[in-house]
């Protein structure tokens, strides 16, 4: 008999060679030597922690107490590997182009990187794995006492066992699973652990199976019969426990958090899943062989009452097999620490980053610096992260009192961790999914699977009242917990499954089609969805595709010429290649790439080899990383060409005012030099006169009837002068107040002649159509009447004719109306035309000659009347044109 | 007395109202009022002073007597400048072009006719 302490020094012992193995892979792999750690074959038995202390004793229990049901749960994820293509390469794809550490983060960088998805995927996937994690406490420390009861030494404290298993696999998974921190989370030592410890189960089942089959039933004839004898052989299936089951380990074999570690974070390369595919079925296949032997003998064989989970262990040992039940334990206690220590890892590491590390960062405030130090904090985060899982799982096993059979519970913790499938499978086959569709069948699904699967397994009373199973929650008959919706007589697991998966699809799909993805989950929706189409399996350079030379001319163009040829010499003289062109070898590629990424950054370093070599399309996500890095120097870049083109707007701005300014200060010099000389010149007459008037005697009548006339009329030029300038003034400011009226041409122009005609100079011959001057005008009157007054003024004062005369015309064109008034004066020479209408611009010498203030007023009451005045030189004469606005524009105004 | 001055100015109430004051004190008047031939005239008559105004149409009664004085005959010839212009700028341009007398319009007539009267005397 071996006693307690004997297996706990075997334990120990099996312990440290564990540790020995990862270790000394570990060293290998960082020393480069590490090939063969990644091997198909080590791919393929690190995916047995598919099969855990439940698959190692539960299986056997599960048969002596269900007959074959228990091949469900190695159907299922038989028929996934198989059907590896369609599924599971996809998957393994994503998680390696997305370098997805885990479950919660697949889905959450599929649903646009939402860290909130990422905590509820972990928070429930904490909760769903924890009593499955204190299973295999519980399993061991019951195969423990095993072998404590016959010894009769001091009985086992299970408690303190438990808690001593506990901490050991927490040490161990906090040793290797955060020894280091790579970006891809691989850990070469925990995984060849798991390896060693996958065929140390495998050969401890076939031991104890051709034990049973050789050794205790007489060989394989006796042992069929034995089979056929026994009630566990007759395949009496029930078709929807069967299925459910098959597609619940299907299910979890993808989704749990576990598997997807050894799966696809620790996959190094994709074509290890082929061999796997038919080579994990193969090992199920050998685990699943002798389980009903086992079962059956241990039926027959055992006492009724005892345990069939520890036939397994317990038939050896009635056989007096202390060495294989050593082994039968050693195999059992593989299963446990592989799964927990895999399990915590991969929990860890969701915990850790999308739940300690964000709140970290949190507390550190906004404006925290990132720096080295935060590996530090990784690490400490994911050891705390480790620590707690497992302490999770020995408080719950601790408190659950481990009632329940080993396969019960592994169920439920499947149809939890099962409901993870519909997000994960919807975003890598559908594009239309969306974070909120994905988030509501989290929700939904498991909420179902706590109310239906997980708290009434606690049995009735415990944490769900009877009442409650009986008559609903709240007293809602459709909310019975094993008849959800009135629907009973449905196997209560069965039940569950199918309520929470239905109703979890069901509000994914639902909630998806009613909400609209945003961009970046568009874009991660399609790099999820077309991932074939992007990344390439080979995450190396095919280096056959590319030519030194081209590489060689742009490493030239980033590094600088000198520098770029030493690389390529010094890689030249290495490979012992006479000249500068080394041959492209992936590992050169790869120096490459490092060198460029120093100059450019990663991804522009990356899409540029892909370019060269060709045969590696560049990716979206290449595209997208690109465009992030050159976004950045374009931001900058932008920033200051704006700076600098604005300091030039500005600049221009203030040297376009200056003009402006000066431009003003001299028309007000000239402005004001105008006025004076016009003010000056009518008084200077006026002074000097009445000087001669007061200051002579002796002046005849005549002299001083004419000298009194001078001093009278330029005083009246002077006060005409005042009233242009102010008129002018008022017209420029905008101030005048028009007085729209209605009246016909012929009216005004009547009036303007017989004004003009009034303050007589010389005799002008007017020439008019009074028949084209019927036209109704609705304007200012008296303003359209001061512009032809001083038209005609002009012509009476300047046409030097023998005749003078002058010709007004009215033209209708689309009823807008142009009034022109034709002379035959002197044509004004053409350079002094485009002045006529300036202040102060006297065209003539005349005495009777203004102050060159009329046209310019002339202008200004055209313009504020909406029509405008125009001058037209010709050979035999000037012409002035007043074009008023059409009736309509003026009503648009 | 019998001199002889030339009135350059092209206002016909005030070319009226001087040749009326220098008439009456025996003075000889002649007018011209154009400002681009000006110079010529003044070249060719050699008046005793000028009377030149300011704004003139063609050519400016500043240029005119920087052209008159650029000729050594006429450096000391008397020229009484009126403006109507108010800008004392003109006056320093004036005094620096050479100008005997500078009169802002509107004068007074006694002004005028005793600095014709002191610029003839001067010049003797």
């Amino acid at each position: 008999m071996t006693s307690v302490n004997q297996l706990i020094g075997v334990s120990l012992g099996y312990v440290i060679f564990l540790f020995a193995i990862a270790y000394l892979a570990e060293r290998a792999a960082q020393r480069g030597k590490g090939g063969w750690l990644r091997s198909p074959l080590v791919y393929t038995l690190s995916l047995s922690i598919y099969c855990t202390a439940w698959t190692f004793y539960g299986a056997v229990g599960y048969a002596a107490r269900s007959g074959m049901e228990f091949v469900t749960i190695y159907l299922g994820p038989s028929l996934v590997m198989i059907g590896w293509w369609w599924a599971l390469r996809k998957l393994v794809r994503i998680g390696r182009a997305q370098r997805a550490t885990s479950v919660a983060d697949l889905i959450s960088a599929r649903y646009g990187k939402s860290n909130l998805l990422a905590i509820v995927v972990t928070i429930m996937a904490v909760i769903g794995v924890t009593p499955y994690i204190a299973l295999q406490l519980q399993s061991v420390t019951l195969s423990l006492s095993i072998f404590s009861e016959p010894g009769g030494d001091a009985p086992l404290n299970q408690l303190i066992a438990g808690f001593w298993v506990a901490f050991g696999l927490a040490i161990f998974t906090v040793l290797f699973g955060t020894r280091n921190l790579n970006a891809n989370e691989r850990h070469d030592g925990v995984v060849i652990a798991i390896a060693v410890e996958a065929v140390v189960k495998l050969i401890a089942l076939l031991a104890v199976g051709i034990f049973v089959v050789w050794g205790v039933a007489g060989g394989l004839a006796p042992m069929m019969e034995q089979i056929d004898a026994s009630p566990i052989g007759a395949w009496d299936m029930d078709r929807s426990r069967w299925v459910a089951l098959t597609a619940l380990s299907a299910a979890a074999f993808l989704a749990l958090p576990r598997m997807f570690q050894v799966m696809v974070v620790e996959n190094e390369d994709e074509r290890h899943l082929q061999i796997a595919s038919w080579a994990f079925p193969v090992y199920l296949l050998l685990m699943s062989l002798f389980v009903v032997p086992i079962a059956v003998v241990g039926l027959d064989l055992m006492p009724a009452g005892s345990n069939p989970d520890l036939f397994v262990l317990t038939v050896p040992l009635a056989q007096g097999q202390v060495g294989l039940a050593t082994l039968s334990f050693l195999g059992g206690f593989s299963s446990a620490t592989s799964m927990v220590i895999v399990a915590t890892l991969a929990l860890s590491t969701m915990m850790s980053n999308h739940v300690v590390m964000p709140v970290w960062l949190n507390l550190q405030g906004p404006g925290a610096q990132v720096s080295g130090d935060v590996r530090n904090v990784v690490i400490l985060s994911r050891r705390a992260s480790i620590l707690m899982i497992i302490g999770l799982g020995y408080l719950y096993y601790r408190f659950s009192g481990g009632g329940s059979a080993l396969a019960a519970m592994g169920l439920i913790s499947f149809a939890g961790v099962a409901q993870f499938l519909p997000a994960m499978m919807g975003g890598i086959f559908w594009r239309g999914a969306t974070r909120w569709g994905a988030l509501a069948g989290l929700c939904v699904g498991f909420s179902v699977w706590v109310f239906c699967s997980l708290l009434p397994s606690f049995g009735p009373g415990a944490v769900l009242s009877v009442a409650t199973f009986d008559t609903g929650l709240f007293g809602l008959s459709w909310l019975r917990p094993q008849a959800l919706f009135g629907i009973s007589g449905l196997d209560p697991t069965v039940h569950a499954i199918v309520w929470s998966i239905t109703l979890n699809t069901t509000a994914f799909v639902i909630v998806s089609l009613f909400t609209f993805p945003g961009p970046l989950e568009r874009l991660q929706g399609a790099q999820f969805v077309n991932v074939f189409d992007h990344s390439t399996q080979a995450r190396g350079w095919d280096a056959a595709l590319a030519t030194s030379e081209d590489l060689l001319i742009m490493t030239q163009r980033i590094l600088g010429a000198t520098e770029a040829l030493d690389l390529f010499r010094a890689e030249a003289a290495r490979q012992g290649v006479q000249g500068h062109l080394p041959e492209p070898t992936p590992g050169f590629l790869q120096q490459l790439e490092r060198e460029l990424t120093g100059s450019v950054g990663a991804a522009t370093a990356h899409a540029m080899i892909s370019q060269l070599v060709g045969g590696a399309s560049v990716s979206v996500q290449d595209l997208m990383a690109v465009a992030d890095e050159s976004a950045q120097i374009l931001e900058y870049s932008n920033q200051l060409e704006a700076k600098s083109s604005e300091l030039s707007r500005t600049a221009r701005k203030l040297r376009d005012a200056n003009a402006k300014l000066t431009a003003l200060s001299v028309q007000k010099d000239a402005f004001l030099s105008q006025i004076s000389h016009e003010l000056r010149t009518p008084m200077t007459s006026i002074r000097s006169f009445s000087e001669i008037l007061r200051d002579t005697d002796g002046l005849g009548q005549v002299e001083k009837t004419k000298y009194a006339s001078i001093i009278h009329g330029e005083a009246i030029r002077l006060t005409r002068l005042l009233d242009d300038l102010l008129d002018l003034s008022v017209l420029e400011n905008g101030q005048v107040n028009l007085n729209f009226e209605t009246g016909t041409l012929s009216t005004v122009l009547e009036k303007a002649i017989l004004t003009a005609q009034a303050s007589g100079t010389g005799p002008l011959d007017i020439r008019r159509r009074h028949l084209d001057e019927a036209v109704t005008l609705t304007t200012d009157l008296d303003r359209l009447t001061q512009v032809f007054i001083n038209l005609i003024t002009n012509a009476q004062k300047y046409c030097q004719a023998d005749e003078p005369r002058l010709v007004i015309e009215v033209r209708q064109d689309d009823g807008a109306i142009a009034v022109v008034f034709s002379d035959n004066g002197m044509p004004i020479p053409p350079a002094a035309r485009a002045l006529i209408f300036e202040k102060f611009a006297r065209i003539s010498d005349n005495d009777e000659a203004g102050a060159g203030l009329g046209l310019a007023i002339c202008r200004e009451i055209m313009t504020r009347l909406g029509g405008e005045i125009s001058f037209q030189g010709g050979p035999s004469g000037n012409a002035f044109t007043v074009h008023l606005p059409t009736q309509a524009a003026l009503a648009a105004q | 007395m019998g001199k002889h001055v030339l009135l350059v100015e092209d206002e016909t109430n005030i070319i009226e109202a001087i040749r009326f004051l220098l008439s009456r004190e025996g003075w000889q008047v002649d007018t011209h009022s154009d400002g681009a031939t000006a110079v010529d005239t003044i070249q060719s008559m050699r008046p005793d002073l000028v009377i030149l105004d300011y704004m003139l149409p063609g050519k400016s009664g500043l240029d005119i007597l920087t052209e008159v004085r650029a000729d050594p005959d006429f450096a000391k010839m008397p020229v009484l400048m009126l403006t109507a212009r108010g800008q004392s700028r003109d006056r320093e341009q004036a005094e620096k072009a050479g100008v005997s007398r500078f009169m802002t319009k509107p004068y007074s007539n006694t002004e005028v006719m005793t600095a014709v009267r002191d610029l003839v005397q001067l010049a003797q």
